[in-house]
């Protein structure tokens, strides 16, 4: 479990996150949603120590990541998965070494325990028999499984995706969305999806928290959200008039 | 203020670089393909370029020693001496600022931008150890060995195009290559061509490192690494050179 507490964050004179607080569910896929700009990378980029907060706490299991020293938050890393919008994956490497990384750095395992590993990773992602290829040789919704294969193969505790389906076709979005619920029950993760896409919040939010201009603006799950009296959310969530036709329906 | 501030961020990128690897065994294996990376594959550039550089001093040097004053060994003696002492380790080290610096800083800004970097962090590791410090153990070690070759190209051009050319004797200049040799000059060459080599990689993965924005950047990061390397090697080596001559 993950809990943020009045978490803020300034840049310049722009303060991008006020006063968040939230709690992410282990064996949940927990969302943050919110329109562009809204400051939902910018907690995630917080939670995980790319950006320093301003003041609040950030509780990994009870443990304040923040006040952590910097050993201390390499060891909560190290139980940290996480998916890039643009995969992330390591050009030089092929897909098998990418997946392999962790396990090198962080495992005493022998070759053949972590090419096991990795063809169990590759398969859970429905990459089995690409190991040899680069990530240039991969498709858009190749490299996002990929990098989720290397984000569970040192058995994460927390899996955090940001934007998972950006630039991928509904078909594919709904692929990962389905591996990254699967391996979140499967495995007992704590997930932490950013998303805008609203078919991802209909398919996988088990909790969601609306941010607006950097506030936590709402909370719910996604049978909630489709009844929503919050102005924002609902703008945000039937911003589309076909959006408005299928699921303003279900509102009634 | 600029300049404190990014003297202040590269050795704080140094104390990152250098601080205890996270498993030797992993980094052993980066250094040996960062010496086939940064090392190897710059053969062919040094070799050519010793090659005819030898052999232009050697006619440059026959011509201006056309004087029966000047005895004809001076021919070897000056080849040797400038390429030994200046062109080898200075002139060839700023050709690969040029070749390594700018791969260094466009393979590591492009790590930075397209986020390869973050996923690092977020795993634990060491980004800045784990991705710099193969590269500057692997030019520390490769580049003496690079530069060793450099001059004997440099010497045996100059001795293939002197000797073609008429410019000058195989006897004489056999003997001008062996003549007045003082072995400490090797010295102060390869202490030269080290620093150079740290000054490369350090530079140019600093630059690399701190790179943000687009491909526009990346390119901006490869440029000035090219620049600040190349103006930092002639700094380094008027300094080594007034402490090694200047005794």
């Amino acid at each position: 479990m993950i809990e943020i507490k009045n978490i803020n964050k300034t840049f310049g004179d722009r303060q991008v996150v006020k006063d968040v607080s939230f709690t992410f569910y282990k064996g949940k896929t927990n969302l943050i949603i919110g329109e562009s700009g809204c400051g939902k990378t910018t907690i995630l980029k917080l939670m995980v120590g790319l950006h320093q907060v301003d003041s609040g706490e950030i509780l990994y299991d009870g443990q304040n990541f923040p006040k952590l020293s910097v050993i201390e938050q390499q060891n909560v890393r190290k139980k940290i998965g996480m998916l890039f919008q643009g995969g992330a994956l390591f050009d030089s490497q092929t897909l098998e070494e990418n997946v392999q990384f962790p396990l090198d750095m962080f495992t005493d395992l022998t070759k053949e325990e972590k090419l096991e590993r990795v063809n169990f990773c590759l398969e859970k992602v429905q990459l089995v028999g690409k190991n040899k290829l680069y990530p240039a040789e991969l498709s858009g919704g190749m490299k996002k499984r990929a990098a989720l294969a290397r984000a569970i193969a040192n058995n994460p505790s927390y899996l955090f995706c940001d934007e998972p389906n950006s630039g991928l076709d509904p078909k594919t979005s709904i692929v990962i969305d389905n591996l990254i619920r699967n391996i979140t029950q499967e495995f007992n993760i704590t997930t932490i999806i950013v998303t805008h896409d609203m078919n991802s919040v209909i398919e996988i939010g088990d909790n969601i928290m609306f941010v607006h201009k950097g506030e936590n603006w709402w909370t719910g799950n996604k049978s909630q959200i489709l009844k929503t009296d919050n102005q924002e959310l609902f703008d945000f969530v039937f911003a589309s008039e076909f959006m408005k036709q299928v699921l303003g329906s279900q509102k009634k | 203020m600029n300049l404190f501030f990014h003297i202040g961020r590269y050795f704080m990128l140094l104390f990152r670089v250098f601080s205890k690897p996270q498993k030797l065994s992993v980094y052993i294996r980066q250094i040996i393909f960062e010496i086939n990376n940064i090392g190897i594959s710059s053969l062919p550039i040094i070799a050519i370029i010793s090659v005819f550089m030898g052999g232009i001093i050697t006619i440059q040097a026959a011509f201006g020693f056309n004087s029966p004053w000047v005895p004809l060994y001076a021919v070897g003696f000056t080849t040797r001496e400038s390429i030994m002492l200046e062109f080898s380790p200075t002139i060839v080290c700023l050709i690969l600022a040029g070749k390594v610096g700018s791969n260094i800083a466009s393979e590591i800004g492009a790590m930075r931008i397209t986020e390869q970097i973050d996923a690092l962090e977020i795993m634990g590791i060491n980004s800045a150890g784990y991705l710099i410090f193969p590269k500057i153990a692997a030019a520390v070690i490769i580049f003496p060995f690079l530069i060793a070759l450099s001059m004997f190209l440099g010497i045996w051009g100059g001795y293939f195009m002197g000797v073609a050319s008429g410019a000058c004797t195989e006897y004489e200049y056999i003997f001008g290559i062996q003549a007045f040799f003082e072995p400490w000059k090797l010295y102060y060459s390869f202490t030269k061509v080290v620093v150079f080599a740290f000054i490369i990689t350090s530079v140019s993965a600093y630059f690399g490192y701190n790179t943000s924005g687009g491909a526009l950047e990346v390119g901006k990061s490869s440029t000035n690494a090219v620049v600040y390397s190349s103006i930092l090697i002639l700094l380094f080596g008027l300094i080594l050179t007034n402490l090694f001559f200047n005794r």
